[in-house]
């Protein structure tokens, strides 16, 4: 498998007055999970949701691969047709979900194929029949999202990524939104695609998993990009007081 | 009984012409209706301005006003229409902001997320527009859809006052050559009756069918 990588330099992002991303860097090397971590409203979806411009940042770079996504130079948005580009190399799956409940879980993930990469229905549909039974699911594919757990819906919702043949896969708390049951088979479908040598951004409030899947961790707080390191360095010798402090309400929630 | 007889076909002919206006009218004004609720939601700014004039002046204004407008006023600015395109045409610029609100609500009510999951895999804005946003907000549009066709279809007397021969003009023909007032307006009842009945069954139907595989199972 290709897997790209991702470098961001200096990244700023504003929402009005409202510093939103405060000259973040980070690398994101090929074949590896990264993980984002951090307390609600630091930034890590705005940071995720900027490496495929699905929010514009306001200055620094973003480069996958090194391209620049988003820009053609600094100040200059790229043609709607240059960013759908970049974007086919990039999966993205969200906390909702965000399946289209009008279409089975087949068509879901035939969708982007016939649409985007111009396949042939009965090609893309093919091909939606292999990525679903890879996540699990080849006895849904006739249901309608509604018809599917949310553990499931996930599950298409990554096949639907993963059919497209990204470099880079992008998770928005995927877990968050799903009954604790319901967590472990989607964490093990990523974790197949870890093995795989996929390049994978998570942003999770799953420690376990950042603990034992991810390469490097990355901890936000309030827009800055407090610490990159080692799983172990994040969570067994965190240096920073701002990490500590974090995974110490972590453990005070999670522990009754 | 002869009244029947004498004024049957006549009446009958009516309500073909009120049906015939209000299909006609109600799918011109749905699709002006619908190209205004996208241009809304795409176009620059000073052009959503516009339309939002657009929006308030029809809506501002009586339906027979713009009637008397369009059929009286047309001819002074080179527009000469017959009584039923005219008519028709009038249904359709009525019709249009109404439906176009619906429209709109209807577009809003589709969760943001699965649009950007749609651009999130390089799906261009057309084949987005197509493929997620206009089944889905069809969907949650559709009620409100059917309850303004219904109401369209009482709108469609008003043609009558133009001379286009629908329903109310034979109506008023039968009343004024016969004084039978109450059997006359008996009959435009019945008929509206048995238009807006049939209307609202097909629309529970067609929406029963359509919602059946977005609802969880309970
Ligand atoms: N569209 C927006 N407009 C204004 N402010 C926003 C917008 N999106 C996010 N923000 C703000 O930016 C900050 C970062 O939000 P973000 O969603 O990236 O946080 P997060 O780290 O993902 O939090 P969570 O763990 O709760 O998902 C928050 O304070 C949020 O209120
Ligand atoms: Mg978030």
């Amino acid at each position: 498998m290709q897997a790209s990588s991702v470098e961001i330099r200096k990244v700023n992002k504003f929402y009005g007055p409202f510093h939103a991303l405060k000259d973040v860097d980070l690398s994101i090397p090929p074949g590896k999970v990264t993980c984002l971590i951090g307390p609600s409203g630091s930034g890590k979806s705005t940071l995720l949701r900027c490496i495929n411009f699905l929010e514009a940042y306001d200055s620094g770079e973003i480069r996958i691969d090194g391209q620049l996504i988003g820009y053609d130079s600094p100040g200059r948005k790229m043609t709607g047709r240059r960013l759908r580009e970049m974007r086919r190399g990039i999966g993205m799956v969200f906390q909702q979900f965000n399946l289209w409940p009008h279409m089975t879980a087949q068509q879901n993930v035939a969708e982007g194929l016939i649409r985007v990469r111009g396949l042939a229905r009965s090609e893309a549909e093919r091909r939606a029949a292999e990525a679903l039974a890879k996540v699990g699911l080849a006895d849904k594919m006739g249901n309608h999202p509604a018809r599917l757990s949310g553990g499931q819906q996930q599950r298409v919702a990554i096949a639907r990524a993963i059919a497209m043949e990204p470099r880079l896969m992008l998770f928005d708390e995927p877990t968050s939104a799903l009954d604790p049951e319901l967590v472990g088979e989607v964490l093990n479908v990523m974790k197949a695609l870890a093995a795989e040598g996929m390049t994978m951004v998570v942003v999770t409030h799953e420690m376990g998993f950042a603990a034992h899947v991810a390469d490097q961790v990355a901890f936000m707080e309030k827009g800055e990009l407090v610490a990159v390191d080692s799983p172990q360095g994040i969570f067994q010798v965190p240096k920073d007081a701002r990490i500590q402090n974090f995974l110490r309400t972590y453990h005070e929630r999670n522990s009754f | 009984m002869d009244l029947i007889e004498q004024y049957g076909p006549m009446l009958l002919r009516g309500f073909g012409v009120t049906v015939l206006c209000w299909i006609l009218g109600t799918i011109f004004g749905m699709a002006l209706g619908l190209v205004i609720a996208l241009v809304q939601r795409y176009a620059p700014r000073p052009v959503r301005w516009l339309i939002q004039v657009y929006i308030e002046v029809i809506r501002g204004t009586p339906f027979l006003v713009q009637l008397f407008v369009l059929y009286y006023g047309g001819p002074l600015v080179g527009l000469r229409l017959d009584a039923l395109p005219a008519g028709l045409l009038g249904l359709t610029i009525y019709g249009s902001p109404y439906f176009a609100e619906i429209f709109r609500s209807g577009f809003r009510a589709v969760p943001h997320g699965q649009i950007e999951a749609a651009r999130a895999i390089g799906m261009a804005e057309p084949a987005i527009i197509r493929r997620i946003l206009l089944p889905l907000g069809l969907v949650s549009a559709l009620p409100a859809l059917v309850n303004f066709s219904i109401i369209l279809t009482k709108e469609t007397v008003i043609l009558s006052i133009i001379t286009v021969p629908e329903l109310m003009y034979q109506v008023s023909r039968m009343s004024t050559e016969t004084f039978r007032y109450v059997e006359a307006n008996l009959v435009l009842a019945l008929f509206f009756w048995l238009l807006v009945e049939t209307i609202s069954r097909l629309g529970r139907r067609f929406e029963r069918r359509i919602t059946q595989h977005l609802i969880e199972r309970t």
